[in-house]
């Protein structure tokens, strides 16, 4: 698998954080997937892709999985997964709601 | 490590494709493969296409595997056959439904010859990801017609699409449909009985860049005018509250119970009714003909034996009900979400959880269902554990010996009386037992890394009283054939085994008669579980299904009838202590007694290894916890 497509160009650029870390009612733009190469195509098909906003919705009752709104549906991850996902920091801002 | 490689063939470049078969001459029907993402309604366009009736559900991963239908019309020419396929987000699967799909679309599958076209349905109100599916799909260089279903729903949240500029743009023709309101069909039919073209696309990504497969559908989407619909505000809220930390939790519970008690509770006037149907009629037909062997046999094997089982027809439809409301609205895919962490705690994970529900209607379905797991440890784990979820089979058992042998009494106010309470009790015995075990499995034998669990949750939807009609018709149908079929053929079998061998040309007594010499050669292995030789019969003849040992009951003691002990509670009460009646519902809690899961397990896992060591390790758990449970009941009772 190409490992550069797991990485947005500005990715050593940027300061990030994890994906994980994101509090519920906010969005962030994502830098990179660091997870193995199947994993990322499957995630990155799904809307986890570099470049792209993803927001925090919620959680589940007990914090674990988180939900996420991406590209206007919503996919549920579990927390150590979300973990290996970076964002830029200074993308994070509250999410609009409609 | 063992789960899902992708297989070494991809799919085959535009160029590289054979010439299109536009052969005039076909020697068999069309065959045309229905392909989208999980939950875009393939299976709704195929029933409505074919007129058969494939689960429909609201959430991903219902259909797992293939299934051909011929299409069925009005001014339907020529012979089309469709084939629905379960939902795929690329043609690099990770799970066996996925696998399917893909190999059906490479002529890879055995028995299904490769499509000639393709009609690839994706959700309109999610374009913006589901056109990325495009990319590939027309890349096979099949005929194509792109399909944007769920019209209604994008009509009435304000999106909108032009739909000739995308054909335009995908060289393809594209119909804006709604597959469950029948809307927009034309331009499918069309394609289905016209002339096969060749999609030409006015460009296509490498179809293996996932970013830039995502800018080429981004750039379909803007050239045709695709303005996406308003979020879906209901969902948004009703999710702010079956997710809430608190009350989430406390709804679930809420509903759990009141379902509990409305199965078992509000489905006893039914019962009666259709139980009081069958013993008049019973009665008309003991008064109306003369006396023989053929009368008797036609009473205590039809009418007592089958006759039992039928009665608890409407409690199972009322289950299915449930069911079909969790499944249709959406809320299943919720369930998985909250589950997902006690899963995690057992080493599997939220996936699982879908099947495992599943399984409460049948594990056979839910075994099947267990393809959308991708790991192919954690999907054994789920198989080896399904059968321990209380299934509808079981529900006629246990629903008989608690009436039989526990009075119904208030036990939390009027929402939970004691019946409900140890029907909920078998229930999460059962579930308990499948934690347990997979537990066992996945820190043992079945041990592997945890595998990401990605979820996608599908907008909330109105279940329509047509789709639950037609389940509980179907479900109807299921159980019917079920009694007269299997239950039926063992009450006769039984019915004869009771009678024979003839002494001295008349009827034996039962307890001489082959059933009965059976029944007492095994007594000695059940006798510390508090059973004797007539429940012995039952649960010989339950290896067939659970079921199986009412209608054996019935048939016993119709035999035996005299006309005081009509009741086969009562006649129960007579043949159990309470200790051995608890004995009696661990033991069907735990037993594996349903041949139809041996079989799909054995198919499921391609071989006889895992069937038997689940066999045997569910039997043994059966007859330990049967006898614990026995010896303290009993010593408990003094
Ligand atoms: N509003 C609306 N809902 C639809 C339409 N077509 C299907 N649905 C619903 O969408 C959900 C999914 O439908 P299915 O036909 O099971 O989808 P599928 O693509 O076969 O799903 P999988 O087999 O899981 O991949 C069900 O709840 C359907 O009732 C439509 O045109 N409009
Ligand atoms: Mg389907």
């Amino acid at each position: 698998m190409q490992l550069s497509f797991k990485k947005h160009p500005a990715a050593a650029l940027v300061p990030t954080t994890s994906l994980a870390d994101l509090l519920p009612g906010r969005q962030a733009v994502i830098v990179e997937l660091d997870l193995p190469g199947e994993l990322a195509t499957r995630l990155m098909t799904l809307g986890f892709v570099p470049g792209n906003t993803v927001a925090l919705v919620r959680t589940a009752p007990g914090g674990d999985p988180l939900v996420f709104r991406v590209d206007g549906a919503e996919l549920a991850l579990r927390r150590d997964t979300a973990q290996q996902i970076r964002i830029d920091s200074e993308s994070i801002s509250p999410l609009e709601e409609p | 490590m063992l789960s899902g490689s992708t297989p070494g063939a991809r799919s085959v470049a535009p160029g590289e494709q054979s010439a299109p078969k536009t052969a005039p001459v076909r020697s068999r029907p069309r065959l045309v493969a229905i392909v989208g993402p999980p939950n875009s309604g393939k299976s709704t366009l195929f029933n409505r296409l074919t007129g058969l009736r494939q689960k429909v559900a609201n959430y991903p991963g219902v259909t797992v595997e293939q299934r051909v239908g011929r299409v069925k019309f009005p001014g339907a020419r020529g012979e089309v056959e469709l084939i629905d396929l379960p939902g795929i987000y690329t043609l690099e699967p990770r799970s066996e439904d996925e696998r399917v799909t893909c190999s059906v679309l490479r002529g890879e599958m055995p028995s299904v010859p490769k499509p000639d076209g393709v009609i690839l349905i994706l959700d309109s109100t999610n374009l913006a990801r589901h056109l990325v599916l495009a990319a590939p799909i027309l890349s096979l260089g099949l005929p194509t017609i792109i399909v944007l279903n769920m019209a209604d729903a994008l009509r009435e949240r304000g999106g909108q699409i032009d739909v000739a500029a995308l054909a335009s743009q995908l060289g393809a023709p594209v119909a804006l449909v709604s597959a469950s309101k029948g809307e927009g069909l034309e331009p499918v039919y069309e394609f289905l009985t016209g002339q096969f073209g060749v999609p030409a696309p006015s460009e296509l990504p490498v179809i293996h860049d996932v970013p830039r497969c995502r800018e080429w559908a981004m750039r379909l989407g803007q050239r045709a005018r695709y303005h996406p619909p308003a979020p879906p505000v209901w969902t948004r809220r009703l999710d702010a509250l079956f997710l809430h930390p608190v009350y989430g939790v406390v709804i679930f519970a809420v509903v759990v119970v009141l379902v509990f008690q409305v199965i078992f509770s509000g489905a006893q006037p039914l019962m009666d009714a259709v139980d009081a149907f069958v013993q008049w009629s019973g009665q008309q037909l003991k008064a109306s003909l003369p006396e023989s062997a053929w009368r008797d046999l036609l009473l205590e094997a039809f009418w007592g034996g089958a006759g039992s089982v039928i009665v608890f027809l409407p409690q199972i439809l009322l289950l299915f009900l449930f069911i079909g409301i969790l499944e249709d609205s959406g809320y299943m895919a919720r369930a998985a979400l909250i589950a997902d962490r006690t899963m995690a705690r057992v080493g599997l994970q939220g996936k699982s959880f879908i099947p495992l529900l599943s399984a409460y209607a049948c594990a056979v379905p839910a075994i099947m269902a267990t393809r959308t797991i991708e790991d192919k440890r954690d999907r054994l784990a789920t198989i080896l554990i399904a059968p321990f979820m209380t299934c509808s089979a079981r529900l006629p058992v246990y629903t008989l010996i608690i009436a039989a042998f526990l009075p119904n009494r208030p036990l939390l106010g009027p929402f939970l009386w004691t019946r409900t309470a140890a029907m909920l009790g078998l229930y999460v015995l059962g579930f308990l037992a499948a934690v347990a075990t997979a537990r066992l499995l996945k820190s043992s034998i079945l041990k592997s890394e945890p595998i990401p669990f990605v979820l996608e949750l599908p907008p909330y939807r109105w279940p329509t009283v047509q789709s639950l009609g037609l389940r509980l018709l179907d479900r109807a149908r299921v159980f019917l054939r079920r009694v007269g079929t299997v239950i039926l053929s063992v009450s006769v079998v039984l019915w004869l085994l009771a009678h024979l061998p003839l002494l001295e040309g008349r009827f034996p007594p039962i307890e001489q008669s082959l059933a009965g010499t059976l029944g007492r050669t095994i007594e000695p292995v059940i006798q510390p579980l508090g059973f004797n030789w007539k429940i012995g019969i039952g649960l010989i003849s339950s290896l067939a299904a659970r079921e199986v040992i009412v209608g054996t009951l019935g048939t016993i003691y119709g035999i035996q009838g005299d006309e005081s002990s009509a009741s086969l509670q009562a006649a129960l009460r007579q043949d159990l202590s309470q200790a051995g009646a608890v004995a009696l519902l661990v033991f069907y809690a735990f037993a594996m007694q349903c041949i139809s899961t041996i079989a799909v397990v054995r198919r499921e896992t391609g071989g006889w290894r895992w069937p038997a060591i689940q066999f045997v390790y569910m039997t043994g758990l059966a007859y330990i916890s049967a006898f614990i449970a026995y010896q303290v009941v009993s010593w408990a009772n003094g």
